[in-house]
């Protein structure tokens, strides 16, 4: 029997409105990765923040080494040696990253000034002890996500940490730096560490872990070694049903060229060039996907080819019509749909009810709108047939937004998006955040919409969903469209290089 | 002309006019760098005025009034900080409420004290340094320079000191780390144990009690009464030197020296062209403005500067 880390009995935590933890037990073997995974809202973030002392539990106890425990903040967690690396890094943007680490337990000098000197020597041992190099003087806002991460785990590693929680490190990685993580993470596993590791990306779990707890609506429902068992019955625990991994496509039919970009350029906010020179066609019934790593110009050009953001030359083309520069409301009326990358800053009104996000942007015209008022029966009847249509929980119309969950979220963006038959439509990140389950379903929609004929400009830093979604992939880099690629001809990996800039014959290919 | 505006007497005043808008700039950058916006700084800069005036005049002793100016400023710092940080309360309205608020207290107690709107100092701080040599006596340089550096009120040599230290506590000091990552990202600083609660009190507290200092100034150093209303939008026009000092307090020293330089021009011009007095006396409001317009942009403040805390739920 190996000796247990951390054991958390029958925890129980109620919020408001949901029981995010239903006598959750889980336990933690040490020096193992245990994944622990689960849809969103299946309690696994609150689980963690009760163990990390951000949260109290209702009821329940904590055992570190078989001794009984009360976490009642932060402090407690780190004096029990448990680190937590949170999804949302917990970096402070305009500190260095000597500064980041040492906070809140700097090393003085004199009993009064911070020891610089000493705080980034042991910040280069850790990274050192690991394998890597990192400037300790460089701001946290200059260094790129990966080295971020990085930051978080020697935060956590300088304060002594021996229990590591990983809150879904990947999501926001590319795949190179997804496979240095692991290396580093199993590193640390070799030198004693316990770490726990949130995910719902099941290859991660097989990739990764030794053991895996599955949690579905704040229960426990199973926990397996990883290699007695596979990502379908994962994922079945997960969502509580079968899960089709497999996207069916059916075969290309491609119509006439619905979307046509020549030479676009934008500046970005900084009003640095940041689309630089991109042309593209899309056709009716084809997935142009575009990958990249964040931050390449993809939002930008998807603001430009939606109006809300001015094209410094070039022209845009929507059947034979010239768009560029019009208003958002025109290219709205053009039928160009849009899911945007930041669903809380873009796609939603928080504090509308389901009912008023379903009608923005159609909001002041027929039925929704006589005149200039609300035709409230024709915008509830409406909000009632896209709650069926979309199976959007909880199924009343007069929630508001923020109560519901991501996935459901999306899927308000998504019924609104659809509504009026759009001639293209461009999904940015459409499935970032969203579980198993929502993800299956986003997936499903687009690919109806482009069996429908429908032209579809895909963004995502997901490669996989790039990869089975698109009939061509578009590889940005730099606000340039370094390649174009068959994805029936290429992989991640291939890919990853691309996008990262790290290849040497870049083509600026016209997109054909 | 020119040189009868601009020599040695002139720039000693620009000091000594910057020295209530410096000292409540850093106030302000307390405050702000934790999270805090403190537009309140008015308020508690005019009720330290008052308190200053009135207790020296009881105790016979400015150093007592200096002192109690301080702790009205605590006080006020106090209310402040519970009504935005323990309350959640808007941040702006909550300043605002206590310029309202200090503006008639200072009045009625005035009338209450003292039967009348304005009272005279009765005794002031000694001038400190060495004293000017008569003209004949030593070089024109040696005059000019003991005139601007070495011939002041003790309290511009205190501002002196306190910036120095606020630096100091600022960026090297733990303290100091913890204030500026509780004012740009108090999530993160809440994982790594700081207590934000606590260290926001602090700030706002300080911005009180620096509020109240300059204050003190203002009535016992500079004008030597009190009158109502008489801070007139020196509050504000710190913030505006916190800002072009970009939240840091050797920074904002250098803004409220441009704007104390502005408001001595100001002082300076009167009686001595023909434009007409009201238009001399909008030279530091201008000044503050074209500075504020050109600084936008540029001037980034703290991320969760206005911003109560509250831990996500989820």
């Amino acid at each position: 029997m190996p000796e247990i880390a951390l054991e958390m009995k029958n925890i129980t935590k109620r919020f408001p409105l949901v029981v995010a933890n239903d006598k959750v037990s889980f336990t933690v073997y040490k020096g193992e990765i245990h994944a622990l995974v689960g849809e969103n809202g299946a309690g696994k973030s609150t689980l963690m923040s009760i163990l990390y002392g951000l949260y109290q539990a209702d009821s329940g106890q904590i055992f570190i080494n078989g001794k009984k425990v009360n976490i009642a903040n932060p402090n407690v967690a780190i004096n029990l040696k448990i680190g937590m690396v949170h999804q949302h890094f917990m970096l402070v943007p305009p500190l260095t990253v000597a500064e980041n680490i040492i906070l809140g337990m700097e090393p003085k000098k004199n009993n009064i000034f911070i020891d610089m000197e000493k705080a980034i020597k042991r910040v280069e041992e850790l990274s050192e002890n690991m394998g890597f190099k990192i400037d300790p003087k460089a701001k946290i806002e200059n260094i790129s996500v990966g080295i971020q991460q990085r930051v978080e785990i020697i935060k956590v590693l300088y304060r002594g940490a021996e229990i590591l929680v990983m809150d879904e490190p990947t999501a926001v990685l590319t795949p190179q730096e997804v496979e240095e993580l692991f290396e580093i993470l199993r590193s640390l596993k070799k030198q004693g560490k316990t770490i726990i590791f949130i995910t719902h990306k099941l290859n991660e779990v097989k990739d990764l872990s030794d053991r895996v707890t599955v949690m579905r609506r704040g229960k426990v429902v199973g926990v397996k070694n990883t290699k007695d068992t596979n990502q379908e019955e994962i994922a079945s625990m997960m969502v509580g049903r079968k899960v089709i991994f497999e996207i069916e496509k059916k075969p290309l039919n491609l119509g006439k060229t619905a979307l046509k970009v020549e030479k676009l350029e934008a500046l970005s906010n900084k009003g640095l060039p940041a689309v630089k020179n991109i042309s593209f066609e899309i056709k009716e019934g084809e997935i142009l996907g575009f990958a990249g790593v964040e931050g390449n110009g993809q939002t930008e050009l998807v603001e430009v080819i939606t109006g809300l953001r001015p094209a410094s030359s070039g022209k845009i083309f929507l059947y034979d019509k010239d768009i560029t520069n019009y208003s958002p409301r025109s290219i709205r009326e053009d039928k160009i749909a849009h899911i945007p990358e930041d669903r809380r800053q873009r796609g939603i009104i928080s504090n509308y009810t389901v009912a008023e996000n379903l009608i923005l942007g159609n909001h002041y015209r027929s039925p929704f709108s006589k005149g200039f008022v609300l035709n409230f029966t024709a915008i509830n009847n409406h909000a009632n047939n896209l709650i069926k249509d979309f199976d959007i929980r909880p199924s009343d119309k007069d929630n508001l937004l923020k109560s519901l969950s991501g996935g459901n979220q999306q899927k308000v963006i998504v019924a609104r998006e659809l509504y009026g038959e759009p001639k293209l439509l461009i999904a940015a990140q459409p499935t970032r955040g969203l579980d198993v389950g929502s993800i299956e379903f986003v997936h499903q929609q687009i690919l109806n919409e482009r069996d429908k004929g429908k032209a579809i400009l895909l963004i995502s830093a997901d490669l996989e969903e790039i990869l089975s979604l698109s009939d061509r992939i578009a590889v940005i880099y730099e606000g340039e469209i370094v390649d174009v690629l068959d994805p029936k001809k290429t992989d991640e990996k291939e890919i990853g290089l691309l996008m990262t800039g790290s290849t040497t014959n870049k083509k600026l290919s016209k997109v054909k | 002309m020119f040189g009868d505006i601009f020599n040695a007497q002139f720039v000693a005043s620009s000091i000594r006019v910057a020295i209530p808008l410096a000292l409540a700039g850093l106030g302000g950058v307390f405050s702000e760098r934790s999270g805090v916006i403190n537009i309140g700084l008015e308020g508690m800069m005019l009720t330290g005025a008052f308190t200053a005036v009135a207790v020296t005049n009881f105790a016979q002793n400015p150093w007592v009034g200096v002192l109690a100016a301080i702790l009205v400023g605590i006080f006020l710092g106090l209310i402040h900080a519970i009504t935005c940080i323990t309350f959640k309360a808007n941040q702006i309205v909550s300043g605002v409420a206590i310029n309202l608020f200090a503006s008639g207290i200072t009045i009625f107690l005035c009338w209450l004290l003292f039967g009348e709107t304005q009272i005279m100092v009765k005794s002031s701080l000694p001038i400190w340094g060495l004293s000017i040599p008569n003209i004949g006596e030593g070089s024109t340089f040696v005059r000019s320079m003991i005139t601007i550096f070495a011939h002041h009120s003790p309290l511009v040599y205190l501002t002196i000191i306190i910036f120095a230290l606020s630096h100091i506590i600022i960026f090297k000091t733990p303290f100091g780390l913890r204030l500026r990552s509780v004012g740009e990202y108090p999530q993160a600083a809440d994982t790594m144990g700081v207590n934000i609660v606590k260290m926001r009190y602090i700030a706002v507290m300080t911005s009180g009690a620096l509020a109240g200092l300059a204050g003190s100034f203002l009535s016992l150093e500079q004008a030597h009464f009190f009158v109502k209303e008489m801070s007139g939008g020196r509050g504000f026009i710190a913030l505006a030197a916190m800002i072009f000092g970009k939240w840091t307090p050797l920074g904002t020293a250098g803004a409220a020296l441009l704007f104390g330089f502005g408001e001595a021009l100001s002082i300076r011009l009167q009686g001595v062209t023909a434009v007409p007095v009201q238009f001399i006396n909008m030279v530091p409001y201008l000044l503050a403005i074209f500075v504020l317009v050109s600084a936008i942009g540029r001037a980034t403040p703290p991320a969760a500067d206005g911003i109560p805390y509250e831990k996500e739920i989820g």
